[in-house]
């Protein structure tokens, strides 16, 4: 086994740049992935909150699909049958052959999808853990309701989903090294090229581990600095 | 609506069926008993136990459960040690890897799970065991437990829906339950859609079955929570 | 020793000591309970009453003195990490199925039935057959006047009827020592009375009883001796009659003052 700092330095032979920037690609895709995922989540918890019953019912649906089906089979269908959808496009338009959907797009929308159901469940959770008062008091003062959604629902809301908001993100980040299955060159994948390159796979997938170790603590510090942050001024229970 | 293919697609996954829940219950089944035991070193006090317990916990679930399964498969095999000892014929296996990763993978998540379940014991009710003269072990058994079980049972249960969920990583090593079944019908046929539309809702039953049962046993291990029956004639206890 | 008695001692304690931190809360405790004293503790809170009685039964283990409970001294020793400990767990076990305690949370067990609760540490600890325990544990209900509701969980119970149960419970274990840490304190006052008629009727049965409590009444009516803690120590003992009539102490005044406002 040849030494593991050639292997992963950033000489001639070593993968080390590759690693790197196979990890700004999942930080990439992941951020993607959790940026569509709080838009998604944003719009399901105000369907589950102030929905007419058929908004609510699909909004439920949505959750209980997306968090009981495997997140591959989602990937799968959206670059396999986006490839499908695209291709066929191509076909009306003229063009011959295959097309394939770009694998990062593929990735985080499928990746977004699935947060965002998660990510309803944090909103609401949070939306409800306002106190009620405060919402009366704004109200008897006469402050109109986009003034109210905006100055005091968000900022609070946004404040106790914090730590439901870490762990999605999380999550996120565990589910980019699915997207390695289409062909995304993000950290799961330059290691499984540098493992068969270089018949070292123990090395390659125990630098992955590191690596994802790494984002995951540096971001659970990240989580937890902005918890303080915004619970600055609320009593704890 | 091509019901024909629908049919021939959905009978081709059933098949698979099997499969996912052999991996789902026979890891959980492992999983549970490693988790007891990392429960144990981390409420044991003793830092020899309780640090490499979490360092466990950490790693586990700190990396993608798909690098675990592929460190096992692939990166196990490298080395000659492995190759010429009693577990090669294990190892090499993409069953007993699979099924090894989503095992010390749920324990991490369970241990968890378990120890907030142990911790959620009104400590009151464990000092009133000691004082009528309990030992440790007849207050685990017959307060800690009982009780632990009833708070850890819905997050336990979730959990059990994760693994499930999670089994479908084994068809990336070429196993063929529900995930790697749906995958081969894609690569061959291009259709994506359907097939995703018929796994997913194999995958829904089973969840749906999975989650009746667990709010079933819910049910039936915690009467106290119960509303008051009807034979029952009692007023409103004081709150 | 301001009362000698023919009886014997049933719960002793000589000289004990208990810090938390830099507080000392038991500053050097000596007191002997006799067989059939009903003894009342007294004092503000901080006192150390609750932790003299959580000594007593090893809930709390005091850094320096002695227990002994009916004749047998608890044996101790300096430990490994420098704390006191028992040296025989099995003589904890044993002391605690004689001193039987009644917490200011009932602290009944949530998923037992009420009978569950009364017949469970003496199937299990004692090792009584189990058909005597809950025919003696049906008796012991009617008595504290729950028997319908043996079947009920402690959740669908008023907090006097879970401490009654609680009372039950100890009754089921034949202590020899009963100890009450403030028992009526957690309770809405309607339902003050019901416990304390038990705990009369405990005490005209000749039961040995130590009570932390802040019912004057109780104290005065029912026990025969009283013991007034004050930062931890014992700052006045004696007949109830002596001490509510003539507080020789002022802050004995001081706290009969303001605790007897009626």
């Amino acid at each position: 086994m040849i030494d593991y700092t050639e292997l992963m330095g950033f000489g001639p032979r070593g993968w080390g740049l590759l690693m790197v920037q196979a990890t700004l690609m999942t930080v990439a895709v992941s951020a993607s992935a959790f940026a569509l995922g709080s838009l998604l989540g944003a719009l399901v918890a105000w369907a589950r909150i102030e929905g007419n019953r058929l908004v609510r019912i699909g909004a439920d649906a949505y959750t209980t699909v997306l968090r009981g089906i495997p997140d591959l089979l989602v990937i799968y269908l959206l670059y396999f049958g986006g490839s499908e959808a695209l291709t066929a496009l191509a076909h009306l338009l003229g063009a011959k052959g295959f097309v394939g959907v770009n694998s990062f797009a593929a990735g985080a929308i499928a990746v977004g999808i699935i947060s965002g159901a998660y990510q309803g469940e944090i909103f609401r959770g949070a939306y409800q853990a306002i106190a009620r008062g405060e919402l009366e008091a704004a109200r008897s003062v006469g402050m109109p309701r986009m003034l109210l959604f905006r100055r005091i629902i968000v900022p609070q809301a946004l404040r106790f989903a914090i730590p439901g908001l870490g762990n999605v993100w999380q999550l996120a980040l565990k589910e980019s090294a699915l997207i390695s299955v289409v062909g995304l060159t993000e950290i799961l994948r330059q290691a499984q090229v540098g493992a068969g390159s270089t018949r070292q796979p123990f090395a390659f997938f125990i630098t992955a581990a590191v690596l994802y170790l790494l984002l995951s603590t540096v971001s659970g510090w990240g989580f937890r600095r902005a918890e303080v942050v915004g619970m600055r001024g609320v009593r704890r229970a | 609506m091509d019901f024909d293919f629908l049919r021939e697609t959905v009978l081709l996954l059933l098949s698979g069926v099997p499969l996912s829940l052999n991996l789902a219950f026979f890891s959980i089944l492992a999983g549970a008993v490693l988790a007891v035991l990392l429960a144990l070193m981390r409420l044991s006090g003793n830092p020899v136990l309780d640090l490499p317990a979490r360092a466990y916990v950490f790693v586990f679930r700190g990396t993608p459960l798909l690098v675990q399964i592929f460190l096992i498969y692939y990166g196990l095999g490298q080395f000659p040690e492995i190759r010429q000892s009693l577990l090669w014929p294990f190892l090499r296996e993409p069953y007993w890897c699979a099924l090894l990763a989503l095992t010390l993978n749920t324990a991490a998540y369970s241990s968890e799970i378990i120890r907030g379940g142990i911790l959620s014991v009104p400590f009151g009710q464990i000092e009133a065991a000691r004082a009528c003269g309990m030992s440790r072990w007849l207050i685990f058994r017959r307060i800690t437990v009982p009780q632990g079980l009833r708070v850890a049972l819905p997050a336990y249960g979730n959990e059990i829906i994760l693994m499930t969920r999670s089994t479908a990583l084994a068809s990336v090593i070429t196993l063929m339950e529900v995930t790697g079944i749906a995958s081969k019908i894609i690569a061959e046929t291009f259709r994506a859609v359907e097939v995703f539309v018929c796994a997913g809702a194999i995958y829904l039953i089973l969840n749906f079955a999975i989650s009746r049962g667990i709010a079933f046993l819910e049910r039936r291990l915690s009467p106290q929570l119960r509303e008051q029956g009807a034979h029952d004639h009692l007023p409103e206890p004081a709150r | 020793m301001t009362l000698a008695s023919p009886n014997p001692s049933a719960v002793a304690t000589r000289d004990l000591r208990k810090r938390f931190g830099a507080n000392e809360v038991l500053k050097g405790i000596s007191l002997d309970a006799h067989e059939g004293d009903v003894i009342s503790i007294l004092g503000a809170s901080g006192s150390g009453k609750s932790t003299l009685l959580r000594c007593i039964n090893l809930l709390e283990i005091p850094d320096e003195g002695e227990i002994v409970v009916g004749g047998e001294t608890i044996a101790l020793r300096i430990g490994r990490g420098g704390r006191r400990e028992p040296v025989e767990r099995a003589q904890v076990d044993r002391i605690r199925m004689q001193v039987a305690m009644v917490f200011q949370n009932f602290n009944l067990w949530s998923h037992m039935t009420v009978i569950e609760n009364v017949i469970e540490a003496p199937v299990h600890v004692q090792k009584r057959p189990r058909a005597d325990a809950i025919r003696e544990a049906e008796a012991l209900l009617d008595k504290v006047g729950i028997a319908d509701k043996r079947n009920a969980y402690p959740a669908h119970l008023s907090g006097g009827q879970q401490q009654r149960a609680a009372i039950a419970r100890a009754l089921a274990m034949h202590p020899r020592v009963m100890l009450f840490d403030e028992p009526t304190s957690a309770l809405d006052p309607e339902l003050v009375g019901e416990v304390l008629r038990v705990m009369r009727t405990l005490a005209a049965e000749g039961r040995t009883m130590l009570v932390v409590t802040h019912e004057m009444g109780f104290a005065r009516e029912v026990s025969n001796r009283v013991i007034f803690l004050n930062q931890g120590v014992i700052e006045e003992e004696g007949r109830p009659a002596d001490l509510f009539a003539a507080p020789k102490t002022e802050r004995l005044r001081q706290f009969l003052s303001s605790h007897l406002k009626a």
